[in-house]
């Protein structure tokens, strides 16, 4: 598939590696936030082909992940009413509650659609007009200009059964928050290049500048990954700290104006509570007042829980990078992906389910992930 | 989540800003896209797509960087020494 295929070319990749090992002659750790990139490292073996000296740990860029217990929960509850349709992404149905699954709740009864598009669940809404249609909006700012076209158009067409479960978490705050944190080892960041693109690279030229931490706007595919370790640790090596685009195919500088205008119409900033985390100030998005109408928190008058985590589970030690998901005691025994004691062992883009999946049998040896020419993801 | 995949647009069926939808093939597959934040991209063009919205035209020129960067590192580092 064009734009994809030929981003998996193994001699390519082994130049990259070459090269690398050339630039660099000091440790450095090096965070990849995005968990699509966790998975492309750990799939392909990316993080094999790397020289010793350069880490890669795992970010936090799974919104399936940070979802908080307590917004479970709500989904759960608003899902279980007779009245209810409830739409969510696949992704979430295994992520574990404090007691139960939305796919419990779905065994159970609950009129629970796995949609591909927020615009599907405006559909049902149409088809439906004696139900309550909720979607579960979950999501970094790649997402936010679908879920904001989904309110806009319900709004424009008058639909008064639909609403959005509103769980928008943005990365730029979670990125300064990594940066805070006492202990933090990461010293230069792979940006998320689908958040980019619609967001750009200013909030992010405002951190490197803060921060003194390089950061490169990366793609997803293996030899993007390599080209962004690439311009990361060169620009550790010559002590600079800016933000570079290895992902240009895709993002300019600027973002896509008009999702982020359509962003700015539907949603404003608030502070939002990630899971592993803790509560992040300005690090989520909720409906503007005039979309009120449309948060389904305030139409079914929802009490809020707090807790219910698995007390054995590290998952948030893991979403700050400071472990591997296979230094958890729990990993790949007591919490698999058939029972999960945290969402990252269930998400496609958790850092648990990744290692779990690619890493377990396997072992961590040579190089027998590196992709064929023709091999498709 | 932040999964997005590059499609080629074959068509564009509706033309209303907020409505503006194209088949898109990724692949043997055709879906249906949403094209109302690249209102630029025409058919024939490639798109990044993702939950049903394609957000970004992607850049040809741009595009080749990638395999052109490696092939300088290549060059630098094979001279003598």
């Amino acid at each position: 598939m064009k734009y994809v295929s030929e981003y998996r070319d193994a001699r390519k990749a082994a130049h990259y590696a070459k090269a690398l090992a050339r630039v660099v002659t000091h440790p450095w750790t090096i965070m990849e936030v995005c968990g699509g990139q966790t998975h492309a490292i750990v799939k392909y073996g990316v993080d094999q082909l790397l020289p010793r000296q350069v880490t890669l740990v795992h970010g936090p860029g799974c919104p399936v992940c940070v979802t908080p217990v307590g917004l479970l929960d709500a989904a759960m509850e608003i899902a279980s009413r007779p009245e209810v349709i409830f739409c969510s992404f696949g992704d979430m149905l295994r992520v574990p509650g404090s007691a139960r699954d939305l796919l419990s709740v779905k065994a159970a009864g609950g009129d629970l659609r796995v949609v591909y598009s927020p615009l599907d669940a405006v559909k049902l809404a149409r088809e439906h007009p004696t139900r309550e249609v909720v979607f579960f909006a979950v999501g970094f700012e790649t997402t936010a200009p679908a879920n904001a076209m989904a309110v806009y158009q319900a709004h424009r067409m008058g639909l008064r059964n639909f609403s959005l479960l509103v769980a928008h978490v943005l990365i730029p705050p979670a990125m300064e928050a990594i940066l805070a944190a006492p202990g933090n080892r990461v010293q230069g960041f792979l940006a998320p290049g689908h958040v980019c693109t619609v967001m750009g690279s200013p909030e992010y030229e405002a951190i490197a500048g803060r921060h003194r931490v390089p950061i490169v706007i990366t793609g997803f595919e293996p030899l993007d990954i390599l080209q962004g370790v690439f311009l990361c640790v060169k620009q550790l090596e010559e002590g600079r700290a800016e933000v570079e685009n290895q992902y240009a195919r895709s993002v300019r500088r600027e973002g896509n104006r008009e999702a982020q205008q359509l962003i700015r119409e539907v949603f404003r900033v608030c502070p939002r509570e990630w899971r592993g985390l803790g509560e992040i100030p300005g690090s989520g998005l909720t409906l503007q007042d005039q979309y009120a109408a449309y948060d389904a928190e305030r139409r079914f008058n929802l009490a809020r829980t707090t807790g219910g985590e698995s007390p054995e589970c590290r998952s948030g030690l893991v979403l700050q990078g400071a472990i591997k998901p296979q230094e958890c005691p729990a990993f790949g025994t007591r919490c698999t992906p058939e029972h999960p004691l945290g969402a990252p062992m269930v998400s496609s883009e958790g850092a648990c389910a990744a290692y779990y999946r690619y890493r377990r049998a396997r072992g961590v040896t040579g190089n027998d992930q590196i992709p064929k020419t023709n091999d498709q993801w | 989540m932040c999964l997005a995949v590059p499609g080629k647009i074959e068509s564009i069926t509706t033309d209303d800003p907020l409505m503006r939808t194209g088949q898109v093939r990724f692949g043997g597959i055709v879906k249906e896209v949403n094209l109302a934040f690249v209102p630029d991209a025409l058919v024939g063009d490639y798109v990044v797509v993702h939950v049903g919205f394609a957000i970004s035209k992607l850049d040809e020129a741009e595009a080749n960087r990638v395999f052109e960067y490696v092939q300088q590192l290549g060059e630098a580092g094979e001279g003598p020494g």
